[in-house]
């Protein structure tokens, strides 16, 4: 099958697109796909594309060359959810995690792919209004501390202001009722 | 409530009432989220897949936020009041597909809407006119804290809320901003504003129209990433360069109205006389006439008409609300024929 886009290379990278509700169906090649790659965010998902693109996970590969899509024999995409019994290998195929748990299990190997993606590897914002997560809180503002000492440390003041700004609003969601008078509208009423 | 009421309704966003209301259309935030302790959605079992339904329609009804609701089953709707759902942006295409197990909750305002088990659990949207996203955001903070009280939210301290593909996770938010922008397109500034969106970490498409080329010239800005930086700093930064935008927008449309006033008005009126005396029309004709009757109004050139009248042709000139006004199937012929009369109909004036 040859590209839908340069008509030249092979297709090896297979997108589902949803524009204007209709379904379609785009075949292109590595080149084309990665230019496309800018504009397809929203609606293919990064995701489709991983599994053509197989740099863009990567794979930690004890031999040293990159994992054949065939063999299905590498050990470290083998990796399974022990909650969903998912693979990794068939997240590389899909593009999609098969349950919470997986995050977890993956961790090493997303760890760069989200890093990847997003700049960031870290979640900053909003945390579910529930007791056990405030109490993650205490661990994930002494993490952050930690941080925040380090970035100064290596005079990153971009990050350092960041990690500043993140730890105040973590503190100042955990101790509502200290500083301040909310309005009835305002978030953070518990 | 129901499906045929909404058919006569106008929704919230279409109203063109918020801020910048000529350039901006609307402003939608989206929430991801997943119950925790199941697979996500495309890989639960038909039992799971049944809880998680029942599991958040009750927190749903629950919320002091959603007193006013319709709650739809996709399964029991017929695939013309799916399309339509689709049609006024209460639920995604893809949500429509498949529809067993499938369901949304829809305010009477339109404003607010939950779609259950689409690939996450939970989307949460709000969906405002104008340039209203920091209102969006605020109302999707406060239902989603509202839900999350009751539902055990799939959530890790390292990666956030956890979703199904992970270009989601993190905040879960998608912010998106329809835009306007003829004036850009017609002085051949767009091309540029994509290369500069993009490396802002937002992305843009067209809005209607396949590819790159957008019919209409309406376009969706919406942010790309979700992880790392807090909503707030997702939502002000898409408000910040959507501003730009705007103004850029706004500074060509009046230098055209100084230099090219009467070719601009030739065309606005010329789009007016097609729209007013055509008797078969395409869904793409009548969205390019459209959006030049919008400018056209926007600009003062036409009067007799207003901004909400033409929202509301853009979205009952659509194939599933043509086909609902009508109350039966129609062929995208008859449809041309059936959205011709429509258009006449409401430009009589
Ligand atoms: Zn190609
Ligand atoms: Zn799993």
């Amino acid at each position: 099958m040859q590209c839908d886009i340069c008509h030249k290379e092979a297709a090896t990278v297979h997108l589902t697109e949803i524009i204007n509700n209709k379904v379609t169906k785009l075949h292109l090649c590595e080149n084309c796909a990665r230019e496309k790659s800018a504009e397809m965010e929203e609606h293919f998902g990064l995701a489709d594309l991983l599994s053509g693109l197989a740099d863009l996970v990567p794979v930690t590969t004890k031999k040293g060359k990159s994992p054949s899509l065939n063999t299905g024999a590498d050990i470290d995409v083998g990796i399974k959810c022990p909650s969903c019994s998912f693979t990794f290998q068939k997240f590389r195929k899909i593009g999609r995690l098969g349950c919470p748990n997986c995050y977890d299990a993956f961790r090493s190997q997303l760890s760069p792919l989200l890093r990847k993606i997003h700049g960031y590897d870290r979640h900053t914002g909003k945390i579910p209004n529930k007791k056990e997560v405030v109490k993650d809180a205490t661990v994930l503002l002494g993490d952050l501390k930690a941080r925040l000492t380090k970035a100064i440390e290596h005079e990153e003041f971009e990050e350092a202001a960041r990690l500043r700004d993140q730890i105040r609003s973590i503190e100042k969601k955990t101790k509502p009722e200290k500083n301040e008078v909310k309005s009835n509208n305002k978030k953070g009423k518990k | 409530m129901n499906l045929e009421e909404l058919l006569h309704k106008r929704s919230e966003w279409l109203k063109g009432t918020g801020p910048k209301s000529d350039i901006v259309v609307s402003s939608r935030v989206r929430l991801a989220r997943n119950i925790d302790k199941f697979p996500f959605f495309n890989w639960a079992q038909p039992k799971q897949k049944e809880g998680i339904l029942a599991l958040v329609k009750d927190a749903a009804l629950k919320s002091k936020f959603l007193k006013k609701t319709m709650f739809l089953q996709m399964k029991d709707l017929s695939e013309i009041d799916r399309q339509f759902l689709v049609e006024r942006h209460l639920t995604s295409p893809e949500h429509v597909i498949d529809p067993q197990y499938k369901a949304v909750l829809i305010d009477d305002q339109e404003i607010a809407s939950i779609m259950i088990n689409e690939e996450d659990h939970v989307r949460l949207q709000i969906l405002q006119s104008g340039f209203n996203i920091i209102e969006a955001w605020r109302m999707a903070d406060e239902i989603d804290t509202d839900l999350g009280t009751r539902l055990p939210y799939a959530f890790s301290d390292r990666w956030g809320y956890l979703t199904a593909c992970p270009t989601n996770t993190g905040t879960g938010l998608r912010a998106s901003i329809m835009l306007h922008l003829p004036a850009l397109v017609m002085t051949n500034q767009i091309g540029k504003v994509f290369q500069a969106i993009s490396k802002l970490g937002l992305t843009m498409r067209g809005f209607y129209g396949e590819g790159t080329e957008a019919v209409g010239n309406f376009f969706q800005v919406s942010n790309q990433v979700t992880l790392g930086r807090s909503e707030n700093d997702l939502i002000e930064k898409i408000g910040s360069i959507v501003d730009k935008l705007v103004q850029r927008e706004e500074s060509t449309r009046n230098i055209l109205m100084t230099k090219n006033k009467d070719e601009i008005s030739d065309k606005i009126w010329r789009a007016y006389g097609t729209l007013k005396s055509a008797r078969i029309i395409t869904s793409s004709e009548t969205i390019k006439l459209l959006s030049v009757i919008r400018l056209g109004v926007n600009l003062g050139v036409v009067t007799g008409i207003n901004g909400t009248q033409i929202n509301e042709l853009f979205m009952l000139t659509q194939p599933a609300h043509l086909q609902k006004i009508e109350g039966k199937i129609l062929n995208p012929n008859q449809r041309d024929y059936k959205r011709a009369d429509i258009i006449r109909e409401k430009l009589k004036g």
